[in-house]
């Protein structure tokens, strides 16, 4: 996972409201048992027409905003289904942070377990950064994450970012490897739970197909 | 040890391998089941391979074909299309090779995930279950906490039977009173997400609770339960009762004998404490809900059947007038139009949020002796192979098909249109699912979420109807 330190680039607005992972990643994009060629259905149909052509009208489709590292979303961004495809969509499109009020649960872990930064900040610092994102010129956006800061048009904003997901992001961890680490620790944990609720304990299933 | 605790805290507790910060506020959390799918996990299974690692317990995993295969009458092992052919025979092949029971399509007790691990007495009171689906909360009817997760986190599930996992905030939804005649479990959890929003539960894990919920079926419980996550809810609970436990005394693989008295001597205490405080607390009195539909594409874009479309101009912000506007746009309404004259074209009953066979009952008493109006193409999707049987044993599959339905094998199908059940642009459906997305049941398809009854009314009049002139 590329480790998230201190980037700088263009932030584009894309504020609606209850932006779903449906339309993040449709279903066509979803038939793959790899990760690749994800970036070209990040927001297909916003970002598209039905020929296949982008839509001059949308944000990331304008030119100071192409390839832009960091959206300004909406409220309950990423609600919906669990696609992670989603998250690595928008990773392979180049984006690298999200500043968001709200993000759904299951989109907001998706994210940290990519290195894709997702910062939640109150309504207030959120209007102010959404505007500065209409000037894209004049304002890069340089997210701190060591220093948990946000520097856009001489304004500084604070955000915070719990421990464990910060220190993952900021070392680009291998979450498994860390947890395997603690085997004995699961070891020890299963052996008591199974002892105290024994009918938890799960059987070999009765009709493994072949 | 600690103050009195709600059901999600003691849940919780009793899963933590071991906190992962200072304040135990993110913990690495046991999981004691889980369901795969074939769209979800490849990703997973390859991260194992890569790395050389194992899954640490295959007997808490099953999997089953759901979501990609097709639902046509006549079941057969080839997919609609050459990806869902390739995830199937991954996903075969990944369930062989780390010794994982797999459900494929042509297994008698094949169906939609949500629906085929309850059939089978695999979720029980007490549990953990984390899957690769969001609405894995539907096990919160049983008093087991589950939850949604991203392909990554199951790769991390597969390898060590834990999720890091942060706490949300307990929130208790009363339902008071009783359900009036022909409202139903969905009315009552799309009530909730119409009065909270789609955000409103975000950070909290919901336990339901009321006379009214108590009252709801084992089924029904699920229903409001799987559609919590609408809301926000990444976790949503009702504390079991015996009509929980009756249920599980029927499945073939909850615990028997010993581990059956002792089990449920331990379930019996599953319930929050009298003196557990909420984080927030919403009230629905029961005899205020009534029969519900969408108009836009968001789940809380929702009212009562008796409504007329909203006008954008009235919402509160800026920034809501947009949304709504958009969501009118696409979905081909004008402001002021009443719900009962929206025309569609399409119903569809099925989806792990109400495709168990009391949804196809609700649905078949509406349409006993009644037929699909014209030009409306109706598709019954059964929520499990097994839910399909049952249903044939009753006849219900004789009522939807002299009505004008197509009754069909199990799956996913058009909840999420994967397979080749798909709307055509600009098509309208009334649909028994969970997500009113744009695009959600096929590109520019427009979709209009109620209950099985609802649906079962819309096919019968071509437009929206209240179930209760129907003789709900």
């Amino acid at each position: 996972m590329q480790p998230f330190r201190s980037v700088t680039g263009v932030a584009a607005p894309f504020p609606a409201a209850n932006v779903d992972t449906d339309v993040i990643m449709p279903k066509q994009f979803l038939k793959g048992i790899d990760r690749a060629g994800l970036d070209r259905g990040v927001l297909f149909d916003l970002r598209f027409d039905a020929d296949g052509a982008p839509r001059p009208d949308f944000v990331l489709n304008q030119a100071p905003y192409r390839g832009a590292p960091f959206l300004v979303v909406g409220p309950n961004f990423g609600c919906g289904s669990s696609r992670e495809h989603a998250v690595w969509g928008l990773a392979q499109l180049g984006v690298r942070a999200l500043i968001g009020i709200s993000f759904a649960g299951i989109f907001f872990d998706n994210c940290a377990r990519n290195g894709l930064l997702a910062i939640t900040l109150p309504a207030d610092d959120h209007a102010r950064l959404l505007a500065l994102a209409a000037q894209p010129a004049d304002h890069p956006f340089t997210i701190d994450l060591e220093a948990q800061t946000i520097r856009a048009g001489g304004e500084l904003i604070p955000f915070v970012v719990e421990a464990p997901r910060r220190h993952a992001l900021l070392e680009g961890l291998d979450a498994v490897g860390l947890s395997l680490a603690r085997a004995a620790e699961i070891r020890a944990f299963e052996a008591r739970h199974h002892a105290l609720n024994p009918w938890l304990t799960p059987v070999e299933g009765r009709s493994r197909a072949g | 040890m600690t103050g009195p605790r709600t059901l999600y805290d003691k849940l919780v507790d009793a899963h933590v391998v071991a906190p992962l910060d200072e304040s135990g506020e993110t913990v690495l959390l046991y999981v004691d089941r889980s369901v795969l799918n074939e769209y979800t996990s490849p990703q997973a299974f390859s991260g194992l391979r890569d790395t050389g690692r194992g899954v640490w317990r295959p007997e808490a995993l099953l999997g089953v074909v759901d979501h990609v295969n097709a639902t046509t009458p006549r079941r057969t092992a080839e997919m609609p299309d050459a990806g869902g052919a390739e995830q199937v025979a991954y996903f075969d092949r990944n369930c062989r090779d780390f010794g994982i029971e797999l459900f494929d399509v042509l297994h008698p007790l094949q169906g939609i995930e949500h629906v085929v691990a309850p059939e089978l007495g695999l979720i029980l009171p007490g549990m953990v279950v984390a899957a690769g689906d969001s609405h894995t909360t539907t096990y919160g009817a049983f008093g087991a906490l589950g939850f949604g997760i991203g392909t990554s986190d199951i790769e991390h599930m597969l390898a060590t039977s834990t999720v890091v996992y942060r706490r949300l905030r307990p929130m208790r939804v009363e339902v008071t009173g009783q359900l009036s005649l022909g409202v139903t479990a969905k009315d009552l959890v799309m009530a909730l997400i119409g009065e909270i929003g789609a955000d409103g539960a975000s950070g909290y894990a919901i336990e339901f609770a009321g006379e009214a919920v108590s009252a709801l079926s084992l089924e029904g419980r699920m229903t409001i339960c799987n559609m919590a996550v609408e809301c926000g809810a990444r976790g949503a609970l009702v504390a079991p009762d015996q009509k929980v436990f009756d249920d599980l005394a029927t499945r073939p693989r909850a615990p028997h004998g010993d581990l059956w008295a002792r089990a449920l001597a331990a379930w019996g205490t599953l319930r929050s404490d009298p003196e557990a405080t909420f984080a927030r607390g919403v009230v629905l009195a029961g005899e205020a809900i009534e029969p519900m539909v969408t108009w836009g594409t968001s789940p809380d874009q929702a009212m009562a059947i008796g409504g007329r479309v909203p006008d954008p101009d009235l919402a509160a912000t800026p920034s809501r007038r947009r949304d709504a506007a958009r969501a009118l746009d696409y979905m081909g309404l004008s402001p002021g139009m009443a719900l009962e004259d929206i025309r569609i074209d399409r119903a569809f009953i099925g989806s792990c949020t109400n495709a168990r066979i009391e949804d196809l009952r609700e649905a078949a008493q509406i349409l006993r002796g009644r037929r699909v109006a014209s030009g409306v193409r109706g598709l019954v999707v059964p929520g499990s192979s097994a839910v399909r049987r049952q249903a044939e044993a009753e006849g219900l599959d004789r009522v939807f098909l002299q009505a004008g339905f197509e009754w069909r094998q199990s799956g996913c199908s058009m909840c999420l249109a994967m397979n080749d059940d798909v709307l055509a642009p600009g098509e309208r459906c009334a649909s028994s699912t969970n997500r009113n997305f744009e695009g959600r049941q096929g590109a520019g398809g427009r979709t209009h979420l109620m209950s099985p009854a609802m649906v079962a009314a819309a096919a019968v009049c071509g437009r929206l109807a209240d179930v209760r002139r129907l003789g709900a």
